[in-house]
Parts: C-alpha cells; structure tokens; sequence
C-alpha cells in the first residue's frame, strides 16, 4: 500500500514537474503507437470493410485465420520484424532497426489485424439487411463497404481506441526491435520495464500511472464525441418505424 | 402469362419491361418461390398480396434482380442496350447516418448521375415529397412517415422507369400512409410502372392495376384489380380477402 501511495504521488510529481525526459518519453510513446494506429487504421479500415460485405471462395478460412492474429505474441512481432531489418535481413538495407520507424513498423503488425478483424464484425452487423439497400441503389461492394464505413463512423472511433491501445501498452516487439536507447527509442512501456528490472518499483507504477493518464485523457475526449452521436441515434432509434441498423425484408 | 390492361386510358406497353419464365427461388434447401411465369408491362402498378412468408418480398426482390434464381429472368432493354433504370424503397428504408441531403446526394452518386446535376436533383426531390426544409436535419431523428418519404425522394431523384416498394406504408400511422400513398399515386401518374408488396387490400384496391396473390410460394391469382376484388377468387385468396388468412 505504501509503494503504491508513493507511486501515486511520484506520478503526480511527474506529470506536474513538467520533466523534459519523461515527456519526451511520453511524446515518442504517443507518436510511435499514433503513427502504428493511423497506419493500421489505413490498412485495416478498407480491408475489414470488404472482407464483411465481399464474397469469395475461403473467405472463412481467411476470417478465422485474421481472427487468430489477434492473439499475435508481440514479442513473436518484434522478433519477426527484427530478422527481417536486421543487415541479413531482407529490409535491412532500409537500416532503420534501433530507430522509431522500426518500432513504427512493429506495432502496426500488431494493429492491423486488431482493425481489421474488429471492422469486418462491425461492418457485417451492419451489412445485415443493409448491404442489400445499398446494393439495390447500384453500390458495388467496395462502395457498400465505404457506405457501411462512413455510417458507422463513431464506432469505428472505439476500433481505433482499441488498436491505440494494443500499441501503446505493448511493450515486447518495441523492446527488442527499439533496443529502448535513451532519448531515442526509449518509450513508456520500454522505461517501465526498465525501472522495474532495476528494482524501482514505485517509479515504474508512477510512470504507468502517467502513461495511463495520458490515454485516459484520449479516450476521454473520443468518448464524448461519442456520446453526443449516439445520444441523437437513441432518440432516432426510439421512435417506431425509425430506420435502424437492422432494417430489412419481410416474408 | 398474358398482359394485363391497366386502368382504362392508361398507356401500358405492348413489349414486357420484365418477364420471368420459369423463375423460382430457393433458400438452400428450402423453396421460397416456386417457378412461376410473369410478365411486367410499362405503366401497370402491380400489388403483390399474400400472407406472412407467401413470398411477396421473394417476388419483389426477383423482379428487381437482387436475388439469385432458377428459370428466367429477361428485362427488356431499349435500342442502346440499355435496361430501364429501377429503384427500390423498403419497408424500413436504410438511412446513413449523414444529413437528409448527404443520403440524396449519395443515392445520386450511385445512380451514375453526373456531379453538376445531383444538386438541383436533390433538391427538386426533397421539395416534392415535402422535406426541403430538412435538408441538414440528420436522416435518422426524422419521424418513421418522413424517413419513408425520404426513402421515396431518393427513388424518385434517380428518375426510374420501375419502382418497387415492399410494404411502403406497413409500419406508418394513418396519416404518414396518407401522404406516401399520395406520393406513390403521383408517381405512377407520371409514368412510372410500380410493383409493390403490401397486406393492405384497401391500398392495394387503390394504387394497383394489377394484383398477383401468391400462397406458399406459388403465384395462384394473376388479375386485373376490379377481377381480383368483385370476382370469384381460388379457395386461399378468397379467405385471405375475407381476413380468414393473416
């Protein structure tokens, strides 16, 4: 109880000391996982959307395996992404191993399926009795999947949360793709683990509490978007006869 | 199956817009429609009438072409190659989560109605169903009477030579029915052939030419309205009509 009081209070010391370490130590963390997220976002978003209104033969074979990645070890990750920017690697002329870009890279192999898996469910719920409407107005299935996707736009915002913090809270494939090198590629987790193994315990739980805040703050800000959407959804969905996600046929 | 006259004076054309021959539909092992012979003339307005799971929507949704099928399916095209433009309005219409005026727009980009013209076509859609004031309102806090017109400006906009609806009114109040049964009167006025399921026999005795009665997936009434509605009628549309059949 006491380390933890005391964790409380070095987080607190932390955040309002305004150490240009330790949030230097938050910006790369911030920028590092941002960048994995909006990249993964790029690629997940698209590719969920068609895999849940698309249809091809082993399509269930691809949506198991998709779903499979989402139990993806991120040490596995930073291995795999290790071999492959390492001098005999076949990137490893890039010679970006040990820099962000690496780390960059890593996490959004741990995000893609995340967005990808968590899109296609979401899509193919609303696809449901939908993707026929869209279709019968001329949309092919990429258009109904764009459709399906602006539509629902502020669920999405809760994938990409969730990606962000499949990336930021992973700690594996940035150690070892980072090699976490002070003031280089030393991010939240990476100094967490750290403190840890040198037996700082209170300073490790003040900066997960910091890191922790940091995201709160995020999500905070997502959530209320969020709330004020579906706040008016409810009132539509309230009233009978309104148009809702599972509009569709009769007999 | 021969054509069927519309309303006297009416101009109903001589070559079909659609013609089923044979066309039946099944759900994995299950047959939902049976092969069935049907033909659509410019200018009809048809009602499908049955009970619960007769296969209206079944039927709607072959004529349209959204539906893989066995048999048949010919839609005539005219001398480009051209097959006649259709639209298509639900029982509960899909709206997207964007303005009323975002859902016309991308309802016209589907269509292949070029850029410069949505704009005007938008907005001479949405005057003439009475929703030109709620342009900006987001689509989905209209009222159930008003996402249906909403769903039959998006229809209208794109000009169609066929428009299906299934059960258009079904979940309105009376006078919500009112004013989209006005619209689709209107509609068919101008010429447009419209094909719509409904269980309401006083609907269907005043929109409709024509009347298909399908029981259990097979098509057993194919009449002009007033035969459908004065004459002697097989044993299953004949209790459907007296309400002995929901």
């Amino acid at each position: 109880m006491g380390s933890f009081t005391e964790s409380l209070r070095l987080a607190w010391d932390m955040a309002t000391r305004w150490d240009p370490a330790l949030w230097q130590v938050v910006g790369l963390s911030l920028q590092v996982s941002g960048s994995a997220t909006l990249i993964g976002a790029a690629m997940g978003l698209m590719g969920g959307a068609w895999l849940a209104v698309a249809r091809f033969p082993g399509q269930r074979a691809v949506v198991v395996a998709l779903n499979t990645l989402l139990a993806l070890p991120s040490v596995v990750v930073g291995l795999v992404v290790y071999l492959m920017l390492s001098r005999t690697g076949p990137l490893g002329a890039w010679g970006v191993l040990f820099t962000p870009t690496a780390m960059v890279l890593a996490q959004t192999v741990l995000v893609v399926p995340v967005v990808t898996a968590l899109t296609r469910q979401l899509v193919a719920d609303a696809a449901h009795g939908n993707g026929e409407q869209l279709r019968s107005m001329g949309a092919r299935p990429i258009g109904v999947a764009g459709l399906l996707l602006v539509h629902e736009r502020w669920a999405l915002l809760t994938v990409l949360l969730t990606a962000f913090g499949r990336a930021v809270s992973e700690v594996g494939a940035v150690m070892i793709v980072g090699g976490n090198i002070a003031g280089v590629t030393r991010v939240m987790t990476t100094t967490i683990a750290l403190e840890t193994s040198k037996g700082d315990l209170p300073l490790a739980l003040g900066l997960g509490i910091v890191l922790l805040s940091v995201v709160a703050l995020i999500n905070l800000g997502i959530a209320l978007l969020q709330w004020l959407q579906r706040d008016q959804d409810a009132a539509a969905d309230r009233r009978p006869g309104a148009a809702t996600a599972t509009g569709g046929v009769g007999s | 199956m021969s054509p069927t006259p519309g309303r006297p004076g009416e101009p109903v054309g001589a070559t079909p817009l659609i013609r089923l021959q044979g066309a039946g539909v099944c759900f994995g092992a299950r047959t939902v429609l049976q092969a069935l012979d049907v033909e659509v003339h410019r200018g009809e307005r048809v009602a499908l009438l049955g009970s619960n799971g007769s296969g209206k929507t079944t039927l709607l949704r072959l004529l349209h072409g959204q539906v893989t099928h066995t048999g048949i399916r010919q839609v005539h095209t005219d001398a480009q190659g051209r097959e006649p433009s259709q639209a298509m309005v639900f029982q509960r219409p899909f709206l997207l989560r964007l303005s009323v005026w975002w859902n016309l727009q991308v309802a016209l980009w589907l269509a292949g109605v070029p850029r410069a013209q949505r704009p005007e076509r938008a907005r001479l859609a949405l005057n003439r169903v009475g929703l030109g004031e709620h342009a900006q309102r987001p689509a989905r806090v209209l009222s159930g009477g008003q996402q249906q017109r909403l769903a039959l400006a998006r229809a209208w906009a794109v000009r169609p030579q066929l428009l299906f609806l299934d059960e258009p009114t079904a979940s309105l109040d009376p006078a919500a029915k009112r004013d989209v049964e006005g619209l689709i009167e209107e509609f068919a006025a101008e010429g447009m052939t419209v094909i719509m399921s409904t269980h309401n026999l006083g609907q269907a005795k005043r929109l409709a030419t024509r009347v298909l009665y399908l029981e259990s997936g097979q098509l057993v009434v194919d009449r002009p309205v007033t035969g459908f509605f004065n004459e002697a009628l097989p044993e299953a549309a004949a209790q459907f009509l007296s309400g002995e059949r929901a």
